[in-house]
């Protein structure tokens, strides 16, 4: 790592210290009691102390994160596509996107174990649920914001609609997917979460339930830091990945 | 493209050529054009000139069937148009933008490439096929533009405000090698400028057009040799009369 980027990591590391150093001082001081808000340093040491037991639980969790993205990405673009070629699909469907957002989760989620069972299906489809809508507004919202010279270009030289898609609206709507991507990413955590509190048999969320229950305070606080954790992970992850696919400068 | 079933009969040498008779369009309560008559005959280049807002973008757009006349009638060959600002996709490389038209028209990738590649040594392109448009000067990208729209491969070249972000030296040697391009390749041309001294230059015929509504003030004929010259007296003699017929004195 080069010495700028090397710099760049100083402020929020500083800050990151300040902030733990003042928790930590806040709980060894007794200002609060230790079982509603464990030390950084008793958190810490719940991580390394349960990793046995919290490792089966994040992989759990991590694949029902992968394959729900993964549901939203290929549910997202293809509504977003959809909407964008056929002016009634989006007229159609934009009212009952939106409105998908305002359900609460915890309302329908038992619905969907009772019908899904206890395995990964219904976990999938909340976190489905909750993320295919900052993707089909972003990519729907860059689909129409193509440069309108090369819109008029592409009329002239009688492109098909799949022609103006795959040469002009489609890569210029990269960098809105991409940004609606990196908001799936830290929702779709949230999202895992609350599909696990309506009915699992392992996943952070099942711990975050049974070690509240237990009044293991650390050891759920050890699990949020690793839901934390990963979402920073996939934020990153898609971050990286947009460097790399999107390697022209935006037009002036 | 024929707007109306009556379409005057056309003169023999229009048939190549654009023919707009009484054309009308209006935006809502604002007339762009009002009455407009225009014939470009076959590989010739005609400049129509004109204020801002008088309604140039729209007789190209006319002119290129990507919007309807309200009134008249309007024929013309098929159409390639080269938008203001040169419409390349920052996404594709210099080859891939001049091969666009041919892409769309179904070519290959690959023969697409090498038909746009034939024409770049003769642009002073060669040595930038990778470059993407934010690494090429203005004037590069108006070539690559120029050739993306000679490649759609049709007879009629809608030139809209072509050089208008260019910097006056860049605007002169734009100017130069079009006129050098047509001289190889000639097609009919459409061009519309603001700049009359571009139109006097390159045209063969100059029409002037007034504030909105935009209507035919005056039609130049410019039987000048070529190569012209910008200090050329004759060149300047014609350019001081457009511009006094638009009502600007100097």
């Amino acid at each position: 790592m080069s010495a700028p980027r090397l710099s760049r990591l100083v402020a929020p590391a500083v800050v990151l210290l300040v902030l733990f150093g003042l928790w930590e001082l806040v709980v060894r001081a007794g200002w609060v009691d230790e079982l509603l808000l464990p030390a950084p340093t008793q958190v810490a040491q719940a991580l390394w102390e349960d990793r046995s037991l919290l490792a089966p639980d994040l992989w759990t969790t991590t694949t029902e994160v992968v394959l729900g993205l993964a549901a939203s990405l290929v549910l997202g673009v293809g509504l977003a596509v959809a909407m964008h070629l056929v002016p009634a699909v989006d007229r159609a469907l934009r009212p009952l996107a939106i409105g998908s957002q305002a359900v609460p989760i915890p309302v329908v989620a038992p619905l969907f174990v009772l019908v899904l069972g206890f395995g990964l299906a219904p976990k999938i489809l909340i976190i489905a649920l909750l993320c295919f809508f900052p993707i089909v507004v972003n990519l729907s919202d860059g689909l129409r914001k193509s440069d309108p010279d090369a819109r008029k270009l592409l009329r002239s030289l009688d492109a098909s609609p799949w022609q103006r898609l795959r040469f002009l609206d489609g890569p210029s709507a990269l960098p809105a997917g991409f940004s609606g991507l990196k908001i799936a990413a830290a929702v779709a955590v949230i999202g895992a979460v609350l599909a696990e509190w309506a009915g699992s048999e392992s996943g952070l969320g099942h711990i975050l339930v049974t070690a509240n229950g237990q009044l293991e305070t650390a050891r759920a606080f050890a699990a949020t830091a690793l839901l934390i954790a990963e979402a920073i992970a996939l934020y990153a992850f898609f971050a990286w990945l947009e460097r790399r696919v999107v390697t022209w400068e935006p037009k002036a | 493209m024929v707007t109306e079933v009556e379409a005057p009969v056309l003169e023999p040498s229009y048939v190549n050529g654009v023919a707009l008779t009484g054309v009308r369009k209006t935006f809502g309560d604002v007339v762009a054009l009002d009455g407009v008559d225009l014939r470009i005959g076959a590989d010739e280049l005609v400049a129509v000139v004109g204020p801002s807002g008088c309604g140039k973008s729209t007789l190209l757009e006319l002119v290129c069937g990507l919007t309807e006349a309200d009134a008249g009638s309007v024929a013309a060959p098929p159409a390639a148009l080269m938008p203001q600002r040169d419409g390349l996709l920052p996404w594709l490389s210099a080859l891939d933008n001049a091969a666009l038209a041919l892409r769309v028209a179904g070519t290959s990738r690959a023969a697409a490439r090498a038909a746009a590649h034939e024409h770049f040594a003769a642009f002073g392109l060669d040595g930038f096929e990778h470059a993407r448009p934010a690494a090429l000067s203005g004037g590069m990208r108006q070539r690559v533009a120029f050739i993306r729209t000679l490649l759609a491969g049709r007879p009629l070249l809608c030139l809209d405000e072509p050089f208008a972000s260019l910097d006056a030296l860049t605007r002169a040697q734009a100017q130069t090698w079009l006129g050098e391009a047509l001289a190889r390749e000639p097609r009919t041309v459409l061009l519309v400028t603001h700049d009359v001294e571009e139109a006097v230059l390159l045209a063969d015929r100059i029409v002037l057009l007034s504030p909105r509504p935009g209507r035919v003030v005056l039609e130049l004929a410019v039987e000048l040799p070529r190569p012209r010259v910008r200090t050329d007296a004759a060149v300047v003699a014609l350019r001081e009369r457009a511009l006094s017929a638009l009502g600007v004195t100097e």
